[in-house]
């Protein structure tokens, strides 16, 4: 199997996974926050979340690399303060990555925890458990679904971007080529055995995710 | 004791009303709230296991102030140490039998748990999840749970509204059991006058908000309290269609 080839996989795999572990450590709190608080904005918020959903992924992408320029604010104080070039980097790509898979963490996290009846909480409150203790011991093992659900959506989602990282990343073996990348510019090359290898090993996880989530979420459904 | 003075507006289906209750509480009291739907029992439950705030005054168990709005004092409701037993029963799924009471444990003590089991007759269903128990079952788990964690009070909201009559009366035993073992204030609500004048020592009837009467039972649902027999017949009437109908 050609170096190619094998780093590209491994740069997808590495991008999708630390996306997914990036906003499962901020879409917990933030679906507990939206599935219990009530707040002035918080239809603006839940949109804001939403909007990768339906925003095609290159306005997103476009919009972050002029935020990444060192000519704006935020790529100046990134650049000076930081010492961080997001632009056509993997660092970039994976910022990009995480904003917009945002919702495909926090819309299942936070359904799960709208699920939850409220005296579950307050039972634990009333039984002197701190916020804390009733989060990791009675809300999160109660949602488990949902986590597995947004973790597996989150990482095949990843998986398969393409618009936001081509924007952001462009075109760099070992940097920012990922496997979605790459099967454009094979099929461009015309290179399809290539290409085919690529959308083959993308097909198969996918299917294998999707399975995984499916047969887990029927098996509760059934207990 | 417990001392309560206080005051909340609450939305009822009639409308906008205000919670006013004013009242002392003996140790070792069974207290039965007593009252149309609506009437403010489960919000009054709510209030003294620091779930819901009051607008203003005060309450004070013991010598200990759990709320004061002018002095700003709200204990919250893990600083209160109350066994509140849920009208679901709030048992938590990902729990086993005893899971569930354990959680409610302070410091770990497994002969604890091994009394609470075997009082409530729990021992054989202790590997057993919520989902696999009946009503009665969970009713019982819920109230081992309660004392668990050995609380200063002991606060049932219409604990045994969802079960059938047989189990009903069967489980007035465990709650009197629950009462005792505790030995300190207990308050259910409840609109079943049958079980009221069994299990309680002393009836709290709310009406609008507002107390129309605390009591001994047999004094409460006697002609004097309701001013006349028609009123008292006619109160307990629309009570039983109410929930006879439900």
């Amino acid at each position: 199997m050609d170096n190619d080839f094998v780093q590209t996989l491994l740069l997808t795999g590495k991008l999708a996974g630390l996306t997914t572990i990036i906003l499962l450590i901020i879409g917990l709190p933030l679906g507990y926050w939206l599935a219990y608080k009530k707040f002035r904005f918080k239809a603006v918020v839940e949109a804001l979340i939403s909007m990768p959903l339906v925003l095609p992924p290159t306005v997103l992408g476009f919009y972050m690399l002029v935020a990444y320029s060192p000519q704006n604010a935020i790529g100046h104080f990134l650049e000076d303060t930081l010492n961080l070039r997001l632009a056509f980097s993997f660092k970039g790509i994976l910022v990009a990555s995480v904003l917009f898979s945002l919702p495909f963490m926090v819309q299942p996290l936070q359904n799960g925890f709208a699920s939850i009846p409220r005296s579950y909480r307050e039972a634990s409150y009333t039984l002197g458990k701190s916020f804390f203790t009733t989060f990791t011991r009675v809300l999160i093992p109660n949602i488990k679904p949902s986590i597995i659900t947004a973790v597996a959506m989150t990482f095949a989602h990843c998986i398969g971007e393409f618009g936001v990282v081509i924007m952001v990343g462009g075109n760099m073996p070992g940097e920012t080529r990922v496997a979605s990348i790459a099967i454009y510019d094979e099929v461009q090359a015309m290179n399809y055995d290539a290409a085919n290898k690529y959308s083959f090993v993308l097909f198969i996880i996918s299917m294998l995710i999707l399975t995984v989530i499916y047969s887990i979420n029927g098996n509760k459904k059934t207990l | 004791m417990l001392k309560i003075d206080i005051e909340r507006p609450m939305l009822t289906s009639e409308g906008k009303k205000n919670l006013q209750i004013c009242s002392e509480i003996e140790d070792r009291e069974l207290l039965c709230l007593f009252g149309h739907s609506g009437s403010g029992k489960t919000t009054l439950l709510r209030i003294l296991a620091g779930l819901t705030t009051p607008s203003k005054g005060r309450i004070i168990y013991n010598d200990t102030v759990w709320f004061d709005s002018d002095k700003k004092i709200n204990l919250s409701p893990q600083l209160r140490n109350v066994g509140y037993m849920f009208q679901d029963y709030a048992l938590f799924p990902n729990m086993n039998v005893e899971g569930n009471i354990r959680f409610a444990q302070k410091k770990k003590d497994n002969e604890a748990i091994e009394e609470l089991l075997e009082l409530f007759d729990l021992t054989a269903l202790r590997k057993q999840k919520p989902v696999q128990l009946s009503g009665g079952q969970r009713q019982r788990v819920a109230l081992a749970r309660a004392l668990a964690a050995k609380p200063n009070l002991l606060l049932l909201d219409e604990p045994l509204s969802a079960l059938d009559f047989e189990m009903r009366t069967a489980l007035q035993h465990e709650i009197r059991k629950a009462h005792s073992l505790l030995n300190t204030i207990t308050i259910l609500v409840s609109h079943d006058i049958n079980e009221v004048c069994a299990l309680a020592t002393s009836v709290l009837t709310i009406k609008n908000g507002k107390v129309l009467a605390h009591g001994r039972p047999k004094d409460i649902f006697s002609e004097g309290t309701f001013q006349n027999y028609s009123q008292f017949l006619s109160e307990m009437t629309a009570l039983s269609e109410l929930f006879l109908g439900q």
